[in-house]
């Protein structure tokens, strides 16, 4: 292997995770629609819930079950950042479900989610 | 029951927070009555735990017993000992407070469902404030925001607007932090606080340590509505529900600058290698947003924008104190900060009154309310003395000892900034203070019920306690700093 393909198999999953946190980031500053603002919030926790999980693997590790013929700490991932991870989901879901639950408030009061139309109704 | 003190104070309000709905279903009050005592349970305890603090030291609370770095600790020194006191006060009266506000609903989900979400505020930020851990701070601060949109998005239809656009930004700034946290995780390996700070000073891995406090500046900023990231809160403040108001302007700011602190000063400490210039950069933030609070807030007329721009101001007094990093400047920011709370609480229930009373929020409107509503004007008066900081209120007090700080690191243009930011305070809240004397008479008519003193005794409270409080911090200022100085002269400032 070329020393840039070392360097990618250990590293490169890093740079798609960033390139989809900053693409979740990017969409929310410039979709003019809520909808698709709160998908690329969506994008963008998933993002660093991708981070976490590529911090727990390491090479020769299996799943953190406990196997009678594997006794050392080496031979297992570390299951903590699964388990924070698991937190971390509930909670971008319940965001996620106050967002939609907004979401239908504003296209009830003002009959639209684009942001243009709101603030023009707003300022009426 | 003693021992597991840290626990109960949390454990209280969550739990009657989710019974509150449920409760509403079988009697119309009972829930919201839980509620309010639920707190008012969890103030008693804040203020025996305070009290042990104060005698026997720092309470370290293992949950489930399990070992420190391991499991979550709650960490109560004499600082967030003060602060959960300062939050279960808030969060009573503000209880109390909104309890006005929807005597004519018998929405039973409504009146349980806003004081369930109160009591989460609560809980989340209490949490906030006594934990140890920095995933279960994560938790924490989503609680605490999820439960601030919802009580913002309760406001109105403006309301529901600005509660979306705070969710989104709410949601980058708590990515950021978890971002943050992988990092530090990534070359500690360990998620207590204390751990990772003897970590990261025996093995100090420079670079990573310097983007991961790009990241909490960022989060904690947003949070906080620090000078450039704060583009959400007036807005959001303004329309909040008016009976949540004062918790949500009052303490909810003043959470995330605290967990700032305990990231600048305990997780990371002076001997992080570029510690001076995050200092720098948080100086930079907070004068300009003081200049710019105080200029935005001059040019407004609605009473609640007008306390809101100032909120950008005042939180920046906060973190000036932090940014110039000698005890006594650390204290005068703690004491900013509960100062601060009463102040801007005690405005927004005062405006809060004269809206249940008279239903108007511009200030051109408020002539000769001093007649009548003299405590609620006696309360606008003294907020106003002490956030322009006149003695003996705590305001004073509070930009002394940053002042005092500022001049005992050489920092004069921190104090000259001080003092052109308290002059422009002056400004409007002299503009506030001669509406209310001054201005000719509207002939207002009350659109409430009549009673026989100024308004219900639930409002009352709220207003005498302010106006105690702001007093009261006022002159005990130096047992206050005292208490403050105990612990932050363990950490090694």
């Amino acid at each position: 292997m070329t020393s840039l393909e070392t360097f990618l198999a250990a590293k490169g999953i890093y740079f798609l995770t960033f390139l989809l946190l900053f693409l979740g980031l990017y969409g929310m500053i410039t979709c003019g629609n809520y909808m698709k603002k709160l998908i690329c919030m969506n994008i963008m926790q998933v993002a660093v819930i991708f981070i976490f999980l590529c911090l727990a693997q390491k090479d020769g590790g299996t799943i953190p079950v406990l196997f009678s013929n594997l006794r050392n700490a080496e031979d297992y991932i570390n299951p903590l950042p699964h388990a924070l991870m698991l937190t971390a989901i509930v909670v971008s879901m319940g965001t996620t479900g106050v967002g939609l639950a907004l979401l239908t408030r504003i296209k009830e009061k003002y009959g639209s989610i684009e942001e243009d139309e709101i603030i023009e109704r707003e300022n009426k | 029951m003693m021992r597991n003190l840290p626990a109960l104070i949390i454990i209280f309000p969550l739990v009657s927070a989710l019974l509150s709905v449920f409760l509403s279903k079988i009697s119309l009050y009972l829930g919201r009555n839980l509620v309010i005592t639920s707190i008012f349970i969890s103030l008693a305890l804040s203020i025996v735990q305070l009290r042990e603090v104060i005698i026997n030291g720092p309470i370290s609370y293992k949950f489930g017993n399990y070992a420190v770095p391991y499991g979550i600790e709650f960490k109560i020194d004499t600082i967030n000992a003060i602060m959960l006191v300062m939050i279960c006060i808030i969060g009573l009266l503000t209880g109390l407070f909104s309890t006005n506000f929807e005597e004519n609903s018998k929405d039973r989900i409504k009146i349980g469902g806003s004081h369930a979400l109160i009591a989460l505020l609560c809980v989340g930020m209490l949490g906030m404030t006594s934990t140890g851990d920095v995933f279960n701070l994560y938790v924490f601060l989503e609680v605490t925001s999820l439960s601030g949109y919802v009580l913002i998005a309760l406001g109105g239809s403006k309301g529901v607007v600005s509660a979306f656009r705070y969710l989104l930004i709410g949601t980058v700034a708590a990515t950021f932090y978890l971002l943050g946290v992988a990092m530090l995780y990534s070359v500690t390996g360990t998620l207590n606080m204390q751990d990772m700070h003897d970590i990261l000073s025996s093995r100090a891995n420079d670079d990573t340590m310097l983007i991961a406090m790009c990241m909490f500046i960022a989060a904690f900023g947003i949070k906080m509505a620090l000078f450039p990231f704060h583009g959400w809160q007036p807005s959001a403040y303004t329309h909040a529900q008016t009976g949540a108001r004062p918790l949500i302007a009052g303490v909810m700011g003043k959470i995330p600058a605290y967990a700032m602190f305990r990231y600048l000063y305990c997780v990371y400490g002076t001997e992080f290698k570029y510690f001076r210039y995050f200092l720098i950069v948080i100086g930079a933030l907070s004068v300009m947003g003081m200049i710019y609070g105080s200029v935005r807030a001059m040019a407004q007329t609605d009473i609640r924008k007008m306390l809101a721009y100032s909120s950008v101001a005042q939180i920046s007094y906060i973190t000036l104190g932090f940014a110039i990093g000698t005890p006594i400047a650390i204290a005068g920011s703690f004491l900013h900060m509960f100062g601060h709370a009463f102040m801007k609480g005690g405005l927004f229930f005062a405006s809060g009154s004269i809206r249940y009373k008279y239903g108007i929020v511009d200030m051109n409107d408020f002539g000769y309310i001093y007649k009548k509503m003299p405590l609620t004007s006696a309360l606008l008066s003294i907020s106003a003395l002490s956030m322009i900081g006149i003695p003996p209120t705590v305001g004073f007090f509070s930009k002394w000892y940053l002042a005092l700080g500022a001049a005992g690191e050489r920092e004069y243009i921190y104090i000259a900034i001080l003092v052109i930011s308290s002059l422009l305070n002056a400004i409007y809240f002299f503009k506030m203070i001669e509406k209310i004397f001054m201005a000719k008479d509207r002939d207002l008519k009350p659109i409430g019920r009549d009673s026989v003193m100024e308004l219900p005794w639930t409002m009352m409270i709220p207003i005498v306690i302010s106006i105690l409080m702001i007093l009261g911090l006022g002159l005990f200022n130096v047992k206050i700093i005292n208490i403050l100085l105990m612990s932050l002269g363990g950490i090694g400032i």
